[in-house]
């Protein structure tokens, strides 16, 4: 800033007033230092602050005489009260500094970690929360496939098809709803063991005479949800086995590893 | 002796030179502090506790961050705003929020006047509602630029101009008083 623009900026009379930033005021006497005008201009505006300021004093101040005994009072109470205290309150004021400083830090120390603590157990608990909306919402979709089942089996015209346990699976069940207006089978697949892996159950229609199986889809996704399948099945079928097959199924069902079966 | 010779002097504790630094200001920070604090027994006060503590406090003066008047003005609006934020003023409930100028201008005894400072008092009545309120908010109660914006509810840019245009309308009227 030149001093021609700091004479027009209104910060001279701000600098009289005593409200700018220390920074500012600095600046300002570095300006002014060099600068006859910009002194005179200060000069000017503190008379002017003086006049404006002494015409609300109420009257006269008192005479320099009577505060000046108690600039003497005042003198000599001030230098006894501080030597002393340099002398002998220094260190144990020093060493209380210290202590409570140290305490400070053990303290802060403290609080850090307190605080990363509980900002690791917020982050578990933030996680564990959102595994359990997952599991609430797969648990929602999972019941209404249940209700949807449910409705499907109340339905008239339904064919309710036990499909029993064969040879070394003998301990296993199916049942098969088929709703024949629609061309859809229900699987309630609770009865099965869960299959290995590299594994998937089949469906098969079969018609018996002669046997011809037609597959009508995997068991997907087996150990997932509450193990009730929706399939297509357009098939005249006579019959529904379940076999254990590869990934993906197989052309046609692989006889020893038939788990149940069951006749319309 | 010039001002700057006369506050080495204050600051290396001379007495001369003190009274001469209180000769100059008394007046105005009496202003400033009564302005404040509203009572004459109390502003008495106040303004001695200042120039005590000036006496006391006079190395803590640097000259490089502004002038005397500046730190004289600023102890003396510190002490009176610690006295009026005192218990034991405020069990006294004074009405703080009426203005400055307004109450002292029309209650005080003239006779009792110099007639410079009625000159003074003439002025300040000519001057407009705006000036009076945002010179007693900078020089009397040392509002920062902010505060007065803020205060007056005008932009921040404003407050600078205002306040120079205001003080600039003082000085013509106080030429020759």
């Amino acid at each position: 800033m030149t001093a021609e623009e700091l004479n027009i900026s209104g910060l001279l009379e701000l600098y009289v007033a005593g409200v700018l930033s220390e920074k500012e005021n600095v600046e300002i006497t570095e300006l002014i230092a060099g600068n006859a005008e910009l002194q005179a201009e200060v000069v000017e505006i503190e008379n002017a602050i003086r006049k404006l300021t002494s015409s609300v004093a109420p009257h006269e101040a008192k005479s320099f005489n009577q505060i000046q005994n108690q600039l003497i009072d005042s003198e000599p109470e001030e230098e006894h009260r501080i030597q002393p205290t340099e002398k002998t309150g220094t260190p144990w004021i020093s060493y209380l500094g210290w202590a409570a400083s140290f305490l400070l830090g053990a303290a802060f120390l403290y609080q850090l970690t307190q605080t990363n603590v509980l900002k690791e157990q917020n982050a578990q608990l933030e996680s564990q929360n959102d595994l359990l909306v997952q599991q609430v919402s797969s648990k929602t979709a999972d019941l209404q496939q249940v209700n949807d089942f449910i409705e499907f089996t109340n339905q008239d015209g339904i064919i309710q098809v036990p499909l029993d346990g064969q040879a070394n699976f003998n301990n296993t069940y199916a049942r098969v709803f088929w709703d024949q207006t629609r061309d859809q089978v229900y699987i309630d697949a609770s009865g099965l063991p869960e299959p290995p892996e590299g594994k998937e159950y089949q469906v098969w229609s079969l018609a018996l005479n002669p046997l011809s199986p037609t597959s009508i889809g995997m068991l997907n996704n087996f150990t997932d949800g509450n193990k009730i399948f929706v399939l297509d099945n357009a098939n005249p079928s006579q019959a529904f086995g379940i076999t254990l097959e590869p990934t993906g199924g197989s052309e046609s069902p692989t006889m020893e590893q038939l788990y149940t079966l069951g006749v319309v | 002796m010039e001002l700057e010779q006369v506050v080495i002097a204050f600051q290396k504790k001379d007495k001369a030179a003190f009274e001469q630094l209180y000769s100059m200001y008394k007046q105005s920070l009496f202003g400033v502090i009564y302005g404040i604090v509203k009572d004459d027994a109390l502003a008495e006060e106040v303004l001695n506790d200042v120039f005590v503590k000036a006496w006391k406090k006079s190395h803590q003066y640097t000259a490089k961050k502004g002038r005397i008047f500046t730190w004289l003005l600023n102890i003396s609006r510190n002490a009176a705003i610690d006295k009026v934020r005192s218990k034991s003023y405020r069990n006294s409930k004074k009405n703080l929020d009426s203005s400055i100028f307004v109450n002292i201008i029309e209650t005080h005894d003239k006779t009792a006047q110099h007639i410079d400072i009625q000159y003074v008092k003439s002025v300040l009545q000519t001057l407009k509602e705006k000036c009076i309120s945002v010179l007693e908010l900078i020089y009397f109660k040392g509002y920062t630029q902010r505060e007065v914006s803020e205060e007056l509810e005008i932009p921040l840019g404003t407050v600078k101009t205002r306040n120079r245009n205001c003080v600039k309308e003082l000085r013509e009227m106080l030429v020759g008083a």
